[in-house]
């Protein structure tokens, strides 16, 4: 096992708002990592610093150090784009393009400059496969992805990073949107896409974290107060407050 | 039961949707009225195809192509000047510009759409018509060119304010999931912002031409006012809207030329309702 994510002594502050207080953790590659914690803790902050798109948002200053695979991913004059593809985000509203199914699964590779329709079409094939949805819509891939249900949508948003060729998949609350038997459906999904991917996902749901995750985190007011293998952080918690948490006597 | 305020607002309501509708069908019998009634002496064959506009020889002749031609080249000059500026700005006001910059230009916006078109025109006829003479070495400077720069500038606003209302409706997070999968803000503007706003900037654009037919002072002002059929942007052209506000003083009520002046309304209006119908079309269609 080694680290695909290494997050060392980050600080994020939002103007003078200090979001994010000295985190620091290694991900996993091929693993699931949860990331709890009560709401405005920080936690879709943190997810964003992976694949910087708090500066998209608004103005950021960051602190520490953040590398993937070894590199340092905060660094000046690093290739956004290129984090961008290898680092995929998938949103709590599912969020296709209003495009085809398939453009929006080949929006990916599009972006990358991958514009030969042979190359195009096999990773759409392969995309759909990967997240369960090719035999149900291979025969109206021209239609608009926004006739899907909220199911099937998440999954074309995880689908188009497949195609993108994305290593590491951020996943912000991405069954809030869902049904309790879509949300079944889609931690199956995520429970597969491990063997491939590295899969940091924030949840306000504990019973989904315990069930699909590896290694868990629980922040609060900007802390990672806690960090350590699932079983461990929801048996035997070692902080107080991780257990007043996840006991629901917090707050 | 409803309570009596409720039914007196919903009678109000209702009053005044008939009352309005009932105006603009008023108007357009009126116009039609008084319009068809050239078409008792004169053919609607050689008004619409006729090459001649002189009201007041005899006998006189009311060919109004001259005019719908003067309408045509200063509204397709206009058109293609306004629209891919009006597109840009508004792609720049929405998508690129930030904090003041985009604050300012929106104001700027508004007050170009303030201005009135009397003031446009006259600002035209001692800038813009020299300018345009002397830059194509041409008699005049009051030509069919002239007047489309002035009218691409009214129709702006329109087409800015249409198209920018359209991409700020596209919802954020399309454009957070283009710029996470990588995308470049270019990429992301033309393959999802642009399209999911599509209809609304075909809208504004459509409503920018409408515009821009219907204007009249300006016009009036700088094309030169030559009833002759244009055979370039550079030569003096009269609109349909100015022939009418030109002429209309000068007829005798109940005249032929009178009539004619309606009829051209009618063409007016025909020409404006389409337009209006396909803008309205092109923004309903995705919904
Ligand atoms: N763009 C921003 N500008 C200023 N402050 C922000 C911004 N985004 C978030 N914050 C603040 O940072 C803190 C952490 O926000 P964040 O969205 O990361 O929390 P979260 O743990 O994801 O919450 P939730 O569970 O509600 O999604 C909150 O106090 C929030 O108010
Ligand atoms: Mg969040």
């Amino acid at each position: 096992m080694f680290a695909k994510i290494t997050i060392d002594n980050l600080n994020l502050y939002y103007g003078s708002f200090h979001a994010l207080k000295n985190v620091s953790m290694l991900i996993n590659t091929n693993q699931v990592t949860a990331i709890i914690g009560p709401s405005g803790c920080g936690k879709s902050t943190l997810l964003r610093c992976i694949n910087r798109m708090n500066e998209v948002i608004t103005n950021v200053d960051v602190e520490g150090s953040i590398e993937i695979d070894g590199e340092d991913i905060l660094a000046k004059g690093v290739d956004l784009r290129e984090l961008r593809r290898k680092v995929g985000m998938v949103f709590q509203r599912p969020n296709p393009f209003p495009l085809s199914i398939f453009d929006n699964v080949a929006y990916g590779p599009w972006v990358h400059r991958i514009r030969n329709l042979k190359e195009l079409q096999r990773r759409v094939e392969e995309s759909l496969q990967a997240v369960g949805l090719w035999d149900a819509l291979k025969d109206r891939l021209d239609t608009s992805a926004l006739k899907l249900s909220s199911e099937q949508q998440q999954r074309i948003c995880i689908a188009r990073l497949v195609a993108a060729r994305s290593e590491i998949l951020l996943m912000d609350e991405p069954c809030s949107a869902l049904d309790p038997i879509a949300t079944a459906k889609v931690e199956e999904l995520i429970y597969e896409l491990k063997k491939e991917y590295t899969i940091v996902i924030v949840t306000h749901n504990m019973q989904q974290a315990a069930r699909i995750s590896d290694e868990s985190g629980f922040m609060l007011l900007g802390e990672l107060v806690e960090f350590g293998h699932t079983d461990q952080l929801f048996t035997t918690p070692q902080d107080q407050r991780t257990e007043e948490y996840i006991t629901g006597r917090y707050g | 039961m409803k309570r009596p305020t409720e039914w007196f607002i919903e009678r109000w309501i209702l009053f005044n949707g008939i009352f309005s509708i009932a105006a603009v069908g008023l108007i357009f019998f009126f116009l039609t009225k008084e319009g068809f009634n050239l078409f008792k002496h004169y053919p609607l064959k050689d008004f619409l195809s006729g090459r001649q506009w002189y009201p007041i020889s005899e006998p006189p002749k009311f060919g109004i192509l001259p005019l719908i031609l003067g309408s045509f080249w200063v509204t397709a000059g206009a058109t293609l000047i306004a629209v891919p500026l009006g597109v840009a700005s508004a792609l720049f006001i929405a998508e690129v510009a930030k904090g003041w910059i985009k604050e300012y230009l929106k104001v700027g916006v508004e007050i170009l759409a303030a201005i009135p078109s009397v003031v446009l025109g006259f600002v035209g006829l001692v800038t813009l018509v020299p300018m345009v003479k002397q830059m194509f070495h041409i008699p005049t400077g009051l030509t069919a060119l002239s007047g489309a720069i002035m009218l691409a500038f009214m129709a702006m606003p329109t087409v800015v304010s249409i198209v920018e209302d359209a991409l700020t409706a596209v919802p954020r997070s399309y454009r957070e999931g283009s710029i996470a999968m990588g995308a470049t803000q270019w990429q992301t503007i033309y393959r999802i912002t642009v399209p999911a706003a599509g209809s609304g900037i075909v809208a504004g654009v459509m409503l920018g031409i409408g515009r821009v037919i219907g204007e009249t002072m300006a016009v009036m002002m700088i094309t030169g006012n030559a009833a002759v059929i244009p055979h370039t942007l550079l030569q003096p052209v009269r609109t349909m809207t100015a022939t009418i506000a030109s002429e209309m003083g000068e007829t005798v009520q109940g005249s032929d030329h009178y009539f004619s002046l309606f009829a051209i309304g009618i063409v007016l209006f025909v020409i404006t309702f389409i337009i209006n119908l396909a803008a309205d079309f092109f923004l309903h269609r995705k919904k």
